[in-house]
């Protein structure tokens, strides 16, 4: 077995900008989930609908800020339609319309009548938004190794879209850091607890759980666009499997963490990787096809979320000691 | 608790004077104590339901919420005088704790309108009523489990510009309210015998701790009317006193007190005017020792062992409840 190329591999997964992605996308579902208890199954949908704001007027002309204000308004709008006539009810309900929300957003993405604007199913080709992106690069371009890492410098999954995802996950550990040890971060954590009290302590509980809702929903929507920047806009690979990875990822790291996210998901992926390489270089061809252990991973990633929840429900980082007190 | 005659001549004087802290222990000491000013000024009220107060803090007119055909509450009126202590007794269903949703905007009536301090609060939404000053718990507490005592009180401060997402990037524009904050919150848990507990889970208390916390938490905001409902619910009776004092010390101290309770012992030696319910209606009003004689109580609420109940202080105070070594 070569383990140094399995290795390697790992190691890459650890900082793909796909890992970057996904642990944006999990900190997002932070402030939902971790802070004020929101229960969103849509996050995925949030992500999709930064990708196409992004990469739609990108490819309409429009400078990268503004296409990226554009992402960032998609997700605004689509937490305010969502929220205002869920938030009021109970948390179950939340969950209820953001699964569905974020399968319209994806069906209607992938329609036939929204060829021209979003490609439909085979969605938008990299090639046609990554222009404006790389054009930032400070770097010549060409190829640079680093250790046994090797990738291009500008181009497509490259060295810069790596600086840049991780760059955006430090801001936003940062954000939530110190929004949760704010008092707003204390309200949230309050109406996460019980909500009439926050309630009848004089705190607008509606507003609050909003604003929540709208800052972890635009931070999926940038999660969202460095998804797609090393690839294309395909809407059917960003669906209810996304978002359940997110979620996986987020109680594995721990919920209510600044790290939990990321390193739930350096973790996940990384895991993920090592098992498909070893399964690959030990199993033989007969016995366990390439697409079969592909298949498997998976398999492994769901009975490991399965046990994480039995087991160590606070996650890798969180406390335990917070967890034996939940009673509910 | 004493159960000599000083006691039941004067009841919540001796009480003040026996188990509040010795800051809030100043009212009791020369003149009359705000216990006896509220009992003359109660005197030249007539005890009927409805009757109007001297000084309304709150006043309710024609409040009803049916739930499908059953009516919950239906108060034609009801006044709740300034700086008092009131109590909201009646049997289970009488719709004490809806009429307390209704009041502090946790459910909207059927029909109805009420005024605190002269200003219409029908219809304002929960969070807002807190913010006017009419604070309240909860029968089932609410401690916000997983977090800590002190993060819980601290939560309960009004005027915290930090609690502003914008103001929350910037600590240099909170932390200074929240040093504020956190003494007065400090302050609270001394005197609720909570300080001890400052750094522990809310979650890790007992539930009588729960009680009481949750009470400090809702005195964070200086609210001129508290709202307790059952306070003592679950509570052991050496922290009953203790509870006890503490709302006599916020009455003491001008903060107007409504509460709902079963323990007829708690309402006969705290209340300054207590308020009877039954089958959603307010059936009598009046005095602490006259309201239990009155007839429409002792037929909806008290039955036929009220005597057994309320008539005998020193059977409530004994250790043992006696109950089947009485008629």
């Amino acid at each position: 077995m070569d383990w140094t190329r399995i290795l390697t591999n790992v190691a890459g997964e650890i900082i793909a900008p796909t890992t970057a992605a996904y642990a944006l996308a999990a900190i997002g579902l932070n402030v939902h989930f971790g802070l004020t208890g929101l229960l969103n199954f849509g996050q995925a949908g949030f992500m999709l609908l930064g990708a196409y704001g992004f990469a739609i007027s990108t490819i309409a002309g429009y400078p990268i800020w503004v296409a990226l204000l554009i992402a960032i308004a998609c997700a605004v709008i689509f937490a305010l339609i969502l929220g205002i006539p869920t938030l009021k009810l109970r948390g179950d309900y939340l969950a209820i319309v953001t699964i569905a929300a974020a399968e319209i957003v994806r069906i209607v993405g992938r329609s036939t009548a929204m060829t021209g604007l979003t490609g439909a199913s085979s969605g938008l080709r990299g090639n046609s938004y990554k222009e404006s992106f790389q054009a930032l690069s400070p770097f010549p371009d060409g190829t640079t190794d680093v250790g046994p890492l090797s990738y291009s410098n500008n181009a497509s999954n490259s060295w810069w879209i790596r600086i840049v995802g991780w760059a955006l996950v430090a801001l936003a550990c940062l954000l939530v850091w110190r929004l949760m040890n704010s008092p707003w971060g204390r309200v949230l954590k309050g109406i996460r607890e019980d909500e009439d009290a926050v309630r009848s302590l004089g705190k607008n509980v509606y507003a609050y759980k909003m604003q929540s809702l709208v800052l972890g929903g635009v931070i999926g929507a940038v999660a969202g666009i460095v998804y797609v920047l090393p690839r294309a806009v395909q809407p059917d690979s960003m669906g209810r499997p996304m978002t359940f990875f997110v979620w996986t990822i987020l109680l594995l790291g721990g919920a209510a963490t600044v790290f939990g996210p990321v390193l739930g998901s350096m973790i996940f992926w990384a895991a993920l990787m090592l098992i498909k390489t070893v399964m690959r270089s030990a199993v033989p061809p007969d016995i366990m096809r390439t697409e079969q252990i592909e298949q498997f991973g998976w398999i492994v990633v769901g009975v490991t979320l399965m046990l994480l929840v039995i087991f160590r429900p606070q996650g890798m980082l969180g406390d335990k000691k917070e967890l034996a007190i939940n009673v509910r | 608790m004493s159960a000599d005659r000083t006691a039941a001549e004067a009841p919540v004087a001796a009480h003040a004077g026996a188990s509040t802290p010795t800051t809030h222990g100043a009212t009791a000491l020369g003149g009359p104590t705000r216990a006896q000013e509220l009992q003359a000024r109660f005197a030249a009220v007539d005890p009927v339901p409805g009757v109007p107060k001297p000084d309304p803090i709150v006043v309710a007119d024609n409040v009803t919420r049916h739930f499908g055909g059953m009516t919950a509450v239906d108060v034609g009126h009801l006044e709740v005088e300034r700086g008092a202590i009131t109590a909201l007794i009646g049997p289970n269903g009488a719709g004490k704790t809806t009429l307390f949703n209704l009041l502090t905007g946790f459910d909207k009536p059927s029909t109805g309108t009420w005024t605190f301090e002269g200003r219409s609060l029908s219809g304002t939404p929960a969070a807002k009523v807190a913010r006017t000053g009419m604070v309240r718990t909860f029968q089932l507490t609410k401690a916000l489990s997983r977090m800590t005592v002190i993060e819980n009180m601290r939560l309960g401060a009004a005027a915290q510009p930090g609690e502003n997402l914008g103001a929350a990037l910037i600590p240099g524009l909170w932390r200074s309210r929240e040093r504020e904050i956190t003494a007065q919150a400090e302050e609270l848990l001394a005197r609720f015998k909570l300080d001890t507990k400052r750094d522990d889970f809310a979650g890790s208390l007992s539930g009588g701790q729960r009680k009481l916390l949750e009470m400090a938490r809702a005195l964070m905001s200086e609210p001129t009317m508290v709202m307790l409902d059952e306070p003592m619910a679950g509570v052991n009776p050496a922290l009953t006193q203790s509870l006890l004092g503490h709302i006599q010390a916020l009455r003491d101290e001008g903060t107007t007190v409504l509460f709902v309770e079963h323990d007829m012992h708690m309402v006969r030696h705290i209340s300054d005017w207590v308020v009877v319910m039954a089958e959603g209606r307010i059936v009598a009003e009046g005095p602490p020792r006259s309201v239990m004689s009155d007839q429409a109580v002792i037929d909806a609420y008290l039955g036929a062992h009220h005597d057994t109940d309320l008539g005998d202080d020193s059977l409530l105070t004994d250790d043992v409840t006696p109950l089947e070594g009485k008629p």
